[in-house]
């Protein structure tokens, strides 16, 4: 019985899509976080520097990541739901 | 810290621990079979999974931990937040889907899926415990440090409490009562720290945080050269004086009780003595606060602004603020923080906590705990890629993280509850920044533990947001080691003595097997966290992180995107990285401290191992693959 997966699923067509656009993303948001930590480790002045409503560039960076993870994460969900709906026919995946 | 127990506070405790052994109960009593102990049937709809993924994710790292390293250190710690938030990124776009697809019931299984290897099975196995035994440590500590304040009994109480109610949990319910456990937490969590910000910003910023916070003594001095000569106070009584790390230490004594202050000079050329907390282990073994022992209540909360900048004008309090306002004001004001340093007065050792103004612009950007910029070191430097590269990738390889993905029963659900989570989580994390730095200003900061900022600041603000601050904390602690003791049962009953022995076992006697293994890994649990009280959670949290990336990230890339990935090249790889990363964190700065050593002894000199071992380890499992390939016969 353990040796069985937990729930059975179907073939899944858009898997090789997926798994690309997920690439993607995950390299996009890779780059902008290495950025962060650069300017972290040897610009941390240019950190300082108020840029938007009293804010400095540390803070708004730091909560521009959290922000966008959450919104790439929402449209990369809502983009393989789509690819899903489209390529197994509501095969269960 | 002597803290006095709240009726309140206990009673909604005891209330909340209820519920949740209650509950546990009820979903125990549903536990029959294998499927259901350790992966809820693959039964949990997406809703409730992500946020029981923010209950699992939301441990007393990110409400103790990080709170506290802001309350101290101000943006450093919200680099953990960052880190941490970062890498639900890689859990989602890389590795939720496949692993869910290759998954049953345990990350072995996952990466045993293609090979069926001994080898494999005893390697992440072992990776699975030590993982969770690395991050279970920290919610005991958690858990310790908690009921001091909250029922005021001493840390090791807190940690056997924490210890013996969740091996209770476990064994009698596994993965479908841990979800739901963790979906209420994490939900009342969320739900409350928002409660806290808003009383945060309805506060303001205020010169004195209280009516009777402490007033920090200041004496003139008459010094020449490095040397004190007199003081001018009459009420005090120059005893001696130390030089260490730069800084000139001065023991007064009134009314037959000794105190340390630091000496300062000021722009006009005098001097003064500024009044300094101290914490003095004396050679007879007594342990001193400011000068007394600690049933005298000598010790005292801190945490002050010294300028407040608002609006372009000083002021002494601002008001109610604004979220963006709150962080604005503070980025002209300047703030007192304490300082800690360590130094021998004769026989006795001496740990004296500062004050040191620090502006504002500096505590809103890196740089306070984390040496950065044109002055650091490379290993300083080192460090700090090392702990952001571990953060950044440690998500993902967490087992009682990705246990989470064979609770659901598709793809599409296992997608949707990361998202979730993510919003979850990365709300709450914008939410410690104002947590950390009302704790900061707001003089509840106690200097034995940088763990407990967040509570203290809810008691701050009443004693009945104080004890639904705590119990939730408690509870977080709670699901969040009953996960982890799921992960770390299924590692030894599952993975290696049904899979690597191939013990014979009926479908029953493997959960019974699960559950004996969870109470063996709880005692561990209690003993460790015992042994790390005073750590930083959040600090213990990011060396699991570093463990978990090392030893098994590459493994589970290479399963799901390099077909040439041998298991000699996965077991290997997980061994290196295992071995390395441990290794590592034995031999650093803060392991030496811990031991009682002088840091600057450390045989490596950077605490995150990750900038080593993960590469390693990524390197070793290349390497061995390439060198383990199956040769095949060509026919001409």
């Amino acid at each position: 019985m353990l040796h069985e997966p937990a729930v059975e699923l179907g073939a899944d067509h858009a898997s090789r899509r997926k798994t690309r656009l997920g690439l993607i993303l995950f390299f996009v948001y890779a780059v902008i976080y290495a950025v962060f930590v650069l300017l972290g480790l040897f610009f941390t002045d240019t950190l300082g520097m108020i840029v938007f409503s009293g804010l400095n560039l540390a803070v708004v960076y730091g909560f521009g990541l959290i922000l966008l993870a959450f919104l790439m994460g929402l449209i990369y969900s809502l983009v393989c739901t789509r690819m899903e709906d489209k390529m197994n026919g509501g095969v269960k995946i | 810290m002597t803290y006095d127990a709240s009726i309140w506070a206990i009673l909604i405790f005891l209330i909340f621990v209820a519920l949740v052994i209650g509950l546990s109960f009820y979903f125990g009593s549903r536990t029959q079979s294998s499927a259901s102990y350790y992966a809820a049937g693959g039964t949990i709809h997406w809703g409730v999974n992500g946020i029981a993924f923010a209950g699992d994710y939301l441990s007393a790292a990110s409400f103790l931990g990080i709170c506290g390293m802001i309350a101290y250190a101000g943006y450093d710690g919200f680099l953990y937040s960052i880190g941490y938030l970062a890498g639900w990124v890689v859990a989602l776009f890389v590795v939720a889907e496949p692993l869910k697809r290759l998954g049953k019931y345990t990350f072995t299984d996952a990466l045993d899926s293609k090979f069926n290897s001994k080898s494999i099975k005893l390697t992440a196995s072992i990776s699975t415990l030590i993982v969770s035994i690395f991050y279970l440590i920290p919610q005991m500590v958690g858990a310790g440090d908690l009921v001091v304040p909250l029922l005021g009994l001493p840390h090791w109480a807190g940690v056997v409490i924490v210890g013996a109610i969740v091996i209770y949990i476990v064994a009698t319910a596994g993965m479908t009562s841990t979800t739901y456990v963790q979906f209420i937490k994490g939900g009342l969590l969320i739900t409350f720290s928002i409660i806290l910000t808003i009383y945060i910003l309805r506060n303001g910023i205020n010169l004195k945080p209280y009516e009777d916070y402490h007033e920090f003594k200041t004496v003139e001095a008459l010094v020449v050269g490095d040397e004190i000569l007199s003081i001018t106070e009459d009420e005090y009584k120059l005893v001696s004086q130390t030089q260490y790390g730069g800084n000139t230490f001065a023991k007064l004594e009134k009314d037959g009780i000794h105190q340390w202050f630091k000496l300062e000079a000021l722009p006009e050329g005098s001097f003064v003595l500024k009044e300094a907390p101290s914490i003095t282990v004396t050679s007879d073994g007594q342990t001193l606060y400011n000068g007394a022992p600690r049933s005298e209540n000598k010790f005292y909360q801190v945490g002050h602004m010294s300028k407040i900048v608002h609006k372009g004008v000083e002021v002494e309090q601002t008001g109610p603020v604004g979220p963006f306002e709150m962080l604005s004001t503070l980025e002209k004001s300047e703030v007192v923080l304490f300082q800690k340093t360590f130094f021998l007065d004769g026989d006795d050792r001496v740990t004296i906590f500062y004050q040191k103004p620090t502006a504002g612009s500096d505590i809103l950007k890196p740089g306070l705990l984390f040496k950065l910029g044109k002055n650091a070191k490379l290993w300083d430097k080192i460090n700090f890629i090392s702990l952001m590269l571990a953060l950044f990738f440690g998500t993902s390889a967490l087992p009682h993280i990705l246990i989470r993905y064979y609770t659901v029963p598709s793809q599409r659900a296992a997608r949707k509850s990361t998202v979730v989570a993510i919003a979850a989580i990365g709300f709450f994390y914008i939410l410690t920044m104002y947590m950390g730095l009302g704790a900061m200003i707001n003089g509840v900061n106690d200097l034995e533990s940088s763990n407990m900022s967040g509570p203290l600041l809810a008691k701050y603000f009443g004693v009945g947001i104080f004890s639904i601050i705590s119990a939730i904390a408690f509870a977080t602690v709670l699901g969040t080691v009953s996960g982890l003791i799921v992960a770390s049962s299924g590692a030894i009953a599952h993975d290696f003595v049904d899979k690597y022995l191939k013990v014979e076992m009926t479908d029953k006697q493997k959960v019974k097997a699960g559950r004996i293994a969870a109470f063996g890994v709880g005692i561990l649990a209690i003993i460790l966290g015992i042994l790390f009280k005073g750590m930083n959670v959040s600090f213990l949290v990011g060396l699991a992180f570093a463990i978990a990336a090392s030893a098994n990230l590459p493994s589970i890339l290479a399963v799901i995107f390099w077909k040439k990935t041998t298991s000699k090249g996965i077991a290997s790889s997980i061994t290196v990285g295992i071995v390395s990363a441990v290794t590592i964190i034995l031999l650093s700065p803060s392991m030496f401290e811990r031991y009682g050593l002088p840091k600057e002894n450390a045989l490596i000199p950077f605490d995150n191992p990750g900038i080593i071992s993960i590469p390693l380890s990524f390197i070793v499992l290349i390497v061995v693959s390439l060198l383990t390939q199956k040769k095949t016969l060509t026919v001409r």
